[in-house]
């Protein structure tokens, strides 16, 4: 492996951002067009080395990695700020940008009917955020209900929160505007690593058949990495459990496809154990919750929180979150001013120790507090079908086809029987478990955030990483420690997107959007015409 | 909303200034008070220029208020009844002939039909349009500078 500083080497020429070239070369005939030792073992590549290896090189100043919401925003952006859809590829493995988040929506129980966690103006299809969600729905729907609701909230109302199906709908009409099928390149990303004469080399391997090369080197001046979440983990004991006894049907995660749960209590009486306090365990909870309404089934619940709030918690009056019944009580993930009021601009300021203690007292488990659920869980305490108890578990175990918990509250342990035990903690795995990023960790001077994620500057350029003229970014879930604590939502992607794009616009390679190319583009995206 | 102190003071000045100004300018001649128009003009621009400059101070307030919210937002009806006190105290300055340079007399309803042109556009503005041109207007406590 080699280890060389950026600035140990003057830049030659650097991909350019201008003019727009992007070609396929054909593979060199010595290598077989996948990664050698010595690629892989080498921090800073050369075109040659890839030449030699008959890794076919595609040139295009600016690549997303990812091709989620995350991707789906920030090229969003850079077409408004006139970059042309050939000057960007997107890289990813699925292949439209909503298609993991409607899955992980759609199993954790917020099926396209169902509202989200998110603002009336938090719209990734719209980086005005005008009109709002409500706005829109108001007048589809001809009612003044939604915008009743925007006026009243939330003290009167609880906050209005966009359908997922209103959602989507407006990210296929905006990916058709931009035309982002044909920035879109599918594959998995092998890599990023940087280029000795500046900027980077993405290493794509194509769907089997595709491509007359095991992998494709992608070479360009800036390189965006937004691939959401590193990956789920379970808590410790469930994963024991799910281990030992090879069982993935008793014990599962609210981010994965559990149907069988709810389809076999509509057949007999179950119990099941919730773990979480989150907004996924509020969902499933009301799932549960639905379905014995609906259908008069008997349902026990059972729901286990670690941490048990039981009334407003905080160090002081400035600094009091609503609470109660086991939940800590926030509209969103965050404090509302996270994406834009004095909690950003004071995370703005702060650095190492002092940003993870504010990130510690204005982070943790939350979930709205929801009228509708409030009545449901009111319902349940007094028929006894619905009880929370707080402690950790101890040991799992299968007795009578049903697993077994021993659950140490305050009065010592207790045994809890239950069919199912649904884990709703969303646990997020360490980003060094993702490939790329453990790659970018090791090779491409890449460092962790005071939370351990990848560390970025106030615009979302990846520290340590530069390539001569060359930039990552990088957005997201992986970015969470950073100056902006809201990154995985979407209003947080979208204001990633907008300081890389402001970084761009001073590097050259977009125009800055100012306010009348903002309202030219406005109108532009109003009457569904190309940026 | 989700407001700064300085990004409260800067849109409240910018907002009344330009929508406030636009407005007063149109709607002034019409207003029920028996003047010539020049003081018509006047009188409705030293009202205009009271209710921002008094603003300033509203502002302050609600700063300290919103401290004891947790999320540190400012709620969308918050920003509509807070007409209330305001117009009260700015009339309540008219009656006691309190605004300097008034030259005429201006009467309630007269007051009433202007501070409320005036407010609702510049609440509507700021709830929705002004993200428009200005795209990181909201992303940075409503700051324009």
């Amino acid at each position: 492996m080699t280890k060389d500083e950026p600035g140990a080497r003057a830049p030659e020429a650097a991909p350019a951002a201008k003019p727009v070239t992007v070609q396929m070369r054909s593979p060199a005939a010595v290598g077989g067009g996948d990664l050698t030792e010595e690629l892989l073992n080498s921090d800073w590549w050369t075109d040659a080395m890839v030449q030699a290896a008959g890794i076919p090189i595609v040139d295009v100043p600016f690549v997303s990695v990812g091709g989620g919401i995350g991707s789906f925003v920030t090229v969003d952006y850079l077409r408004i700020a006139s970059v042309p859809p050939d000057r960007m590829r997107v890289l990813s493995n699925i292949e439209f940008p909503w298609k993991t988040y409607e899955y992980l929506t759609r199993v954790s129980q917020i099926p396209r009917g169902e509202r989200i966690r998110s603002d009336s103006a938090s719209r990734p299809d719209n980086i005005w955020g005008f009109p709002s969600y409500a706005l829109a729905e108001a007048v589809r729907d001809k009612s003044l209900k939604p915008l009743w609701q925007v006026l009243v909230e939330p003290i009167w109302a609880d906050y209005y929160t966009p359908k997922a199906g209103q959602v989507f709908a407006g990210l296929e009409r905006e990916a058709k505007r931009i035309g982002f099928r044909e920035m879109l390149v599918t594959g998995q990303v092998r890599m990023v690593r940087r280029r000795q004469s500046g900027g980077y080399f993405t290493i794509l391997t194509p769907p089997p058949g595709t491509e007359p090369t095991r992998r494709v080197a992608y070479r360009s001046q800036f390189v965006h990495v937004a691939v959401g979440y590193p990956g789920l983990r379970f808590l410790p004991e469930l994963q024991a459990f799910r281990t030992q006894h090879q069982d993935f049907h008793h014990v599962v995660s609210a981010y994965e496809d559990h149907e069988h749960v709810y389809a076999l209590a509509r057949t007999k009486h179950l119990v099941v154990m919730l773990r979480g306090g989150g907004i996924v365990a509020s969902r499933v909870l009301q799932r549960l919750m639905d379905d014995r309404e609906r259908f008069g089934l008997s349902t026990e619940i059972v729901h286990l929180f670690r941490t048990y709030v039981s009334g407003s918690h905080g160090p002081n009056a400035w600094n009091r979150r609503k609470g109660g019944n086991g939940f800590a009580y926030q509209g969103f993930n965050y404090p509302k001013s996270v994406w834009g009021g004095q909690l950003k601009s004071r995370m703005r300021k702060l650095e190492g120790d002092d940003r993870a203690t504010e990130y510690k007292l204005m982070g943790g488990t939350s979930t709205p507090y929801r009228r509708r659920w409030q009545a449901q869980m009111r319902e349940g305490r007094t028929g006894g079908w619905y009880r929370a108890i707080a402690g950790t578990v101890e040991e799992m175990r299968l007795e009578n086809g049903m697993i077994a918990s021993r659950v140490m509250i305050s009065g010592g342990p207790v045994e809890v029987a239950a069919d199912f035990v649904i884990d709703c903690t969303g646990l997020e795995a360490d980003i060094a478990e993702h490939r790329l990023l453990a790659d970018l960790l090791e090779h491409s001077g890449a460092g962790r955030n005071p939370l351990g994620r990848l560390n970025v500057e106030r615009d979302f350029e990846l520290r340590g990483a530069a390539s001569g003229p060359g930039v990552i970014y990088a957005s997201g879930a992986t970015t969470l420690g950073g100056y902006f604590p809201g990154v995985d939502t979407f209003l947080g992607l979208q204001i990633a997107a907008q300081e890389i794009t402001d970084d761009l616009a001073r590097r050259g390679f977009c125009r800055h959007i100012g306010p009348v190319r903002s309202t030219s583009q406005w109108l532009r995206w109003v009457f569904s015409r190309q940026p | 909303m989700l407001p700064t102190l300085a990004g409260r003071v800067q849109t409240r000045v910018a907002l009344f200034a330009v929508i406030g100004g636009l407005v007063t300018l149109l709607i002034a001649p019409v207003l029920p008070i028996a003047a010539p128009v020049a003081d018509k003009y006047r009188d409705a621009f030293l009202v205009l220029a009271t209710v921002t400059v008094l603003g300033i101070g509203w502002e302050c307030l609600y700063h300290l208020l919103m401290q004891w919210r947790w999320e540190k937002d400012w709620p969308t009806l918050f920003g509509l009844v807070t007409l209330v006190p305001e117009g009260l105290l700015v009339w309540l300055l008219l009656e006691a002939k309190a605004v300097p340079g008034i030259v005429g007399t201006v009467t309630a309803p007269a007051f009433c039909i202007q501070f409320l042109a005036v407010w609702l556009p510049v609440w509507l503005v700021a709830n929705g349009p002004m993200r428009v041109p200005f795209i990181r207007w909201r992303f940075r406590g409503e700051r324009l500078m």
